[in-house]
């Protein structure tokens, strides 16, 4: 009898303070307003940077000199799950070895078939491709989403391959 | 204490009208401020709402409508006008009644409920004199009205012809009868100490320090226990289940819209500020100043701030705690409703009227 009486008090004070537990989390919440993460978006355009885990978008990287890092391997194409990457490659030959050699002439990327999986970053040996932070790909033309990565007259860069 | 109603009738009485053009009359004025004070506090409150709500859950809320391109701040006032916008929206809207719903009783609904909210405001003291009429049975009355509210939901919900509806409206019946009994009781805790029903009366006798300071232990538990019941009472979160949005689409007044759907959305502001005012009244000492016993200078300025400030100072207090309630605890199952009322809330409450009423006896309060 009194064991029931001490475990229903015990219940009843332990709801009261589980309840102020909580209401203490709101209760910093509402008192610390800069702790809000909402992003006013056009208004904020300008200034708005994205977090370096956004995935955006793939994008090939191109140094100063107009030089990539991929070989053409295919291991990304091979990776992505839903088919968003297409890779053109041709051999040309290197005149000063005299070897023909491959080398990328087309590095297509669907992004309307693309999920964000990451798949193909990490799939990649040289590091050649990485997620741009870009998010703004509404257009009004579905061709429009379908583009070349890699820019004219791009070569890869030297030392890549060794 | 003169009420609104005494003070209009000597001031008439030397035009000698006759009573039936002056009661109209008295009624008129009477029901045009308790509107008008009606509409500004559902503008307000439903403002404090959106924004509390997002501060709490780490957003913004609406940021985008301004007064004539005034928007008034970057977080907190940012987007003052949007209640405006939104009652101005609510009251041009289609308004669409199913073809299968009993029309009369689904266009009663709203009045009703709207009714008992309007109701309620005859006997409440926003300050010294400013009362619409002061009686000796106030907060019994006050009780009474704003239980009428209950019945609206249930015609709201049977007269839809929606399953959702009904569900919904037959938990609030459950909900408010069983909770009325809690608000009741914690009331009458402090009924015990004041001895009178009358508004003026609680009020003046806690001229020297406010109920929940001076009734210590079982004032406090009742003023818990009135906020928990009071909360529930008024439908509000945690306690809506009759209008949970995951399960009910919107309870009771899913097929309503327009300016019919913005009644019952008045009223639930309504009765919540009529619960906080009461709450205030009877707890925290109406329009009544802080005052600490010794303290003088600190007294005198604790007069000097307006009574109808006091009053409305202290019903925004418990509004805003009721608001923290609703976005920090999770919704209540129905089962857990009934079991808080009446396996926790009742028996506790009633054996703290029981201590309270022996402490008086004896004299143990301040």
């Amino acid at each position: 009898m009194i064991k029931s009486i001490i475990k229903y008090i015990k219940e009843v004070l332990g709801g009261l303070k589980s309840l102020l537990k909580g209401m203490r989390v709101t209760g910093y919440y509402i008192s610390h307003p800069k702790e809000i993460i909402t992003q006013q978006y056009p208004e904020n355009k300008d200034t708005l940077k994205m977090f370096d885990r956004f995935r955006g978008e793939v994008i090939l990287l191109h140094d100063e000199n107009n030089e990539h890092r991929c070989t053409g391997c295919t291991a990304c194409e091979v990776a992505c799950p839903n088919g968003s990457i297409e890779i053109i490659s041709e051999r040309v030959l290197n005149p000063e070895t005299g070897k023909k050699k491959k080398e990328i002439d087309k590095f297509i990327y669907h992004l309307s078939m693309c999920t964000m999986c990451n798949l193909c970053i990490e799939s990649c040996p040289t590091d050649a491709i990485k997620m741009g932070r870009n998010f703004e790909h509404a257009v009004f033309d579905r061709s429009l989403l379908t583009s070349v990565l890699n820019r004219p007259g791009s070569k890869l860069a030297p030392g890549v391959e060794d | 204490m003169t009420s609104i109603v005494d003070s209009l009738v000597k001031s008439f009485s030397s035009f000698n009208l006759d009573i039936a053009v002056l009661l109209p009359v008295i009624t008129l004025i009477g029901g045009t401020v308790i509107f008008l004070i009606m509409a500004v506090n559902a503008l307000i409150a439903v403002y404090f709402e959106r924004k509390i709500s997002a501060f709490m859950q780490d957003r913004l809320g609406p940021m985008e409508v301004g007064i004539f391109g005034f928007k008034g701040g970057k977080k907190f006032w940012g987007g003052i006008g949007q209640t405006l916008a939104d009652a101005i929206k609510l009251l041009v809207k289609e308004d669409i009644l199913p073809n299968n719903a009993d029309k009369f009783l689904m266009i009663l609904a709203p009045f009703i409920i709207f009714t008992g909210a309007f109701l309620t405001f005859i006997g409440l003291p926003f300050a010294q004199n400013i009362v619409i009429s002061d009686f000796n049975i106030g907060i019994f009355y006050i009780f009474a009205m704003s239980s009428i509210g209950v019945i609206g939901v249930i015609l709201a919900g049977w007269s839809s012809n929606n399953k959702w509806s009904l569900y919904g409206s037959m938990r609030a019946a459950a909900q408010i009868i069983s909770y009325e009994l809690s608000v009741g009781l914690s009331l009458l805790t402090i009924i015990v100490l004041t001895g009178s029903l009358q508004f003026s009366e609680i009020i003046e006798s806690q001229r020297e320090g406010w109920w929940i300071f001076r009734g210590h232990i079982p004032a406090l538990i009742a003023f818990i226990i009135f906020l928990i019941a009071s909360t529930a009472e008024t439908n509000r979160g945690p306690f809506d289940l009759a209008e949970a949005e995951s399960e009910l689409t919107a309870g009771f007044h899913t097929e309503y819209s327009g300016m019919k759907f913005a009644f019952f959305f008045l009223a639930e502001f309504i009765n919540m500020f009529i619960v906080a005012a009461i709450g205030a009244t009877v707890f925290l000492g109406g329009w009544m100043p802080l005052h600490f016993g010794a303290l003088e200078s600190f007294n005198a300025i604790m007069d000097f701030i307006p009574p109808i400030f006091w009053f409305f100072g202290k019903t925004a207090f418990i509004i805003f705690l009721m608001m923290w309630f609703k976005w920090t605890f999770p919704r209540l199952r129905i089962d857990q409703l009934l079991t808080l009322e009446w396996k926790y809330l009742l028996p506790i409450n009633l054996i703290n009227i029981l201590v309270m009423a022996f402490f008086v006896l004896m004299g143990w309060y301040f």
